[in-house]
């Protein structure tokens, strides 16, 4: 089977998860992602190569569990871009690559010669994709960020959490996730305005901006009816109010941090709740429609939450699907890895033979495709894995010549 | 021209689909929203103008539906099912979040649609893709968050507090991986000239969104607990949450680990004249001095490194106890230490970089005679703009001017 996008290459300078996400789903399409790294410093831009976990805790450059998992299906060369020749190299493969990608901080292609001016020179159609936290352009286009940095500033962190207590925020870099879609997003738009156009151009990516843009209905609460998200009880983020429901929210069960997700969207799913849960209070005038269970809330929260409490997380998800309400446990990793048939079946877990750390299972897609679906025919790059084959196969350098570049430290 | 001008995308009106169709609107798409008689039911979510709820009031629905035209199909009659065909004869994409089966019963899935259209890209959505019998079982946001991993490492230290959700958040990754689907498909359709269907899982989605907690599982099996407001960790991690001197958080990130860090935030507490309120300043001025690489390996073991990481922490509070909450971020950020501001979702709105970049954009409700001013592009193509073209449609505004086009056999709108 031939990938939805094996007729494209991309020159991929990304690292860490808000560059590499992006063209690991490119990869995984069939599209020829070549990951460029620095030979001098070992690839530790990205701060992931080399980094935990570790499969049997073996430590080793080649031996990054995170950096497996966000570059399967990549290849790897190495190129020290101090030196003139391998300059020369990067020339020759953005002539015949159609994106070139990066998540550096703003100016650091430009410091070595590459900007988007000279990249257009050298190929008129490139498609060149920057991303990093607050954009090229603009008054922050200096600062730096990591994930959290992105939700803290652009208001994610903020609406996460309970009232009367700070920030719950997210327990890891959803924006380098969610920066990385993006980033995807935006190289397959480009590439399709040329597909359609011939025509190439630079995409400057922010993530600040691509997290903001995820507030809408409360950005335009604020611009239409001037109310702020920062307000007394406010966030409650186990609550929903975009469509109000009640009961909803989070609820400890019986178990070591064992806790259910429970959702009545309408009087429907609270009636059958209620019969389910079969005890007095549910009849209490208090609860007796969604008005009054909204302006219950709280002690409504607390009802339930006594209910739920002696019970096992699983039971309660069984007794509410049979039921027909909304329901599901919280989930630990290993039981919705290992043990659930739904993440099983969906084939959501792939493993990838890596050269040094064999077989290793990574995040697949979420997405099946009828006629082109995704594949990791091959795992995370080693340090310069590929500098033989694609430097022989695309450039047409000899094997001998290879190895020269490698002794006199240009790859 | 736009990205996507002259292409097609068809919309069955679902909270599950609504955002990707903007995606695709907003890079300049025809989309075609299509309703039940009797409208979508989100179309009466709140927030609504003024706060009052009433047609084509629901801010929610403004948000995720602009740049689309509106119709009304019936799909339980066999002349809505018709019209529906006939529209689908015109369309590149078709976004849907039905149940599992209903498109099947209507004689309206993808191998009836493809003899309709062949090169059709057809998207679904279902909490567990079309092939799992859990994607027939009610479900919200919520649950499917639950269920996918997110909440688990999201929270509080205190474990007595429950694990916390990113509302709307499952809704939105989901659809961002129907958007890099469409566009994937689209791409292969414009060298093989081949449609397909296309199956989006929204727990996969979720589930393959959670960085370390499944990484960390998969590679390793260990376990991230979730801690407030920092990365969920196998091992127990320092705060980064400071509390600022107007009741604001900030996030103070990485704490700084360099010699130029260490010297750079030293002047700072100069200038601010706080120097002499910090202890620990001598061991900044050693860290700032520091000859060789600064080992963190050493942390714990070697008494100075110790020392002076721990200063640069002290030093970061002492700043930030003193100062507001965006006046601490902009002054590390000077000092080139990554620092954030914990914003609110308006406060980040308001702010100068954001709106020098013109993520504000007005948008003019003829229908209420008020210019609105919207949420702005998540990307800037520069070659390609994007652009809010038009106001959420009222229900089958559009009934006339689409099935007209396509009687008269007219081309797309936009091309």
């Amino acid at each position: 089977m031939t990938g939805a996008l094996s007729t494209f290459r991309i020159c991929d300078f990304t690292g860490q998860l808000a560059g590499a996400g992006a063209t690991k789903w490119l990869a995984a399409f069939g599209a020829e992602v070549i990951r460029i790294e620095d030979p001098v410093r070992q690839g530790r831009w990205d701060i992931l190569r080399g980094g935990p976990p570790y499969k049997n805790g073996e430590r080793g450059l080649d031996r990054g569990g995170a950096f497996n998992n966000h570059n399967a299906g990549k290849y790897g060369i190495t190129l020290n871009l101090r030196d003139e020749r391998a300059k020369d190299i990067l020339v020759r493969l953005i002539e015949i690559s159609d994106v070139v990608s990066e998540n550096f901080a703003k100016g650091v292609l430009e410091r070595w010669g590459f900007g988007y001016e000279r990249m257009r020179e050298i190929r008129p159609d490139i498609i060149y994709v920057s991303n990093c936290g607050f954009g090229h352009v603009g008054p922050y286009s200096d600062f730096k960020t990591w994930g959290p940095i992105v939700q803290a500033v652009s208001g994610l962190t903020f609406t996460n959490g309970l009232p009367d207590h700070e920030p719950a925020g997210w327990g890891y870099s959803y924006m380098d996730h969610t920066g990385g879609y993006y980033m995807a997003m935006a190289i397959l738009l480009a590439l399709v305005h040329r597909q359609r156009t011939g025509e190439g151009q630079w995409v400057d990516l922010a993530c600040t901006e691509s997290a903001l843009s995820l507030h809408g209905p409360a950005l335009l609460d604020w611009t239409v009816n001037g109310r702020p998200s920062r307000r007394a009880g406010n966030p409650h983020s186990n609550r929903n109010a975009w469509p109000p429901m009640a009961p909803h929210g989070i609820y400890s069960c019986m178990g070591d941090d064992d806790w259910v997700a429970i959702a009545c969207r309408d009087e429907g799913d609270w009636q059958r709740l209620a019969g389910v849960i079969d005890e007095a209070w549910c009849g209490n005038d208090a609860y007796a429609s969604l008005d009054a269970r909204l302006a219950s809330q709280d002690a409504l929260d607390v009802d339930l939450g006594r209910w739920t409490a002696p019970r096992a997380k699983y039971d309660i998800q069984a007794q509410l699907r049979e039921a027909g309400v909304p329901v599901a446990a919280v989930q630990k990793p290993r039981e919705r890895i290992d043990l659930d048939p739904s993440t099983e079946g969906f084939g959501l877990w792939p493993t990838v033979a890596h050269t040094v750390m064999g077989d290793v299972r990574v995040d697949g897609q979420p997405a099946h495709f009828s006629e082109t679906d995704w594949e990791y025919p091959r795992a995370g790059p080693c340090l310069g894995e590929h500098n033989e084959e694609v430097l022989t196969r695309l450039l047409g350098f000899t094997s001998d010549e290879v190895a020269n570049l490698a002794q006199e430290g240009v790859t | 021209m736009t990205a996507l001008t002259g292409l097609r995308v068809v919309e069955l009106a679902s909270e599950r689909v609504a955002f990707a169709a903007k995606l695709l609107g907003d890079m300049g798409a025809d989309v075609i929203l299509v309703e039940p008689p009797g409208g979508d039911p989100a179309r009466a979510y709140p927030p609504f103008l003024d706060d009052e709820p009433g047609e084509n009031r629901s801010l929610w629905w403004w948000h995720y539906n602009t740049s689309k035209r509106g119709v009304v199909v019936g799909l339980d009659s066999e002349g809505g099912r018709d019209r529906f065909r006939r529209l689908i004869a015109s369309a590149d994409i078709l976004l849907e979040a039905e149940p599992r089966q209903r498109l099947a019963e209507l004689g309206l899935d993808y191998d009836d649609l493809r003899e309709i259209r062949p090169d059709l890209i057809h998207v679904a959505i279902t909490p567990y893709g079309r092939n799992d019998a859990l994607s027939d079982l009610p479900a919200t946001d919520l649950t499917i968050m639950a269920a996918s991993g997110p909440p688990w490492s999201c929270g509080y230290d205190d474990h007595s507090l429950p694990p916390i959700r990113g509302p709307m958040q499952a809704l939105h990754t989901a659809q961002h991986f129907a958007m890099m689907s469409a566009l994937t498909a689209l791409l292969h359709r414009g060298v093989a000239g081949q449609g397909q269907f296309i199956d989006v899982s929204m727990t996969a989605a979720s589930n393959v969104t959670t960085e370390a907690a499944s990484y960390s599982w998969l590679v390793a099996q260990q376990t991230v607990q979730r801690q407030t407001g920092r990365h969920a960790s196998t091992r127990p991690s320092g705060e980064t949450q400071q509390l600022c001197a107007d009741g604001r958080y900030a996030n103070t990130g990485v704490p700084p680990r360099a010699p130029r860090e260490f010297a750079a935030l030293l002047a700072w507490l100069g200038e601010l004249g706080f120097k002499k309120d910090l202890p620990e300043a001598v061991f900044l001025e050693m860290g700032a001095n520091w000859e060789g690489p600064f080992e963190l390996a050493k942390l714990g073991s070697d008494d100075e490194i110790t020392a002076i990481f721990g200063a640069g922490r002290e030093a970061l509070k002492l700043i930030a106890s003193r100062l507001s909450a965006q006046d601490f971020f902009l002054g590390c950020q000077r000092a080139g230490l990554a620092v954030g501001v914990v914003n609110s979702p308006e406060e980040a709105f308001e702010d100068e970089h954001f709106k020098a970049r013109g993520f504000q954009v007005p948008v003019h409700h003829d229908d209420f005679d008020r210019t609105v001013t919207y949420p702005g592009a998540p990307y800037a193509l520069r070659g390609s703009p994007w652009a809010i073209s038009r106001r959420a449609p009222h229900l089958g505004e559009h009934d006339d001017e689409v099935f007209g086009e396509i009687e008269r056999g007219e081309g797309l709108a936009g091309a």
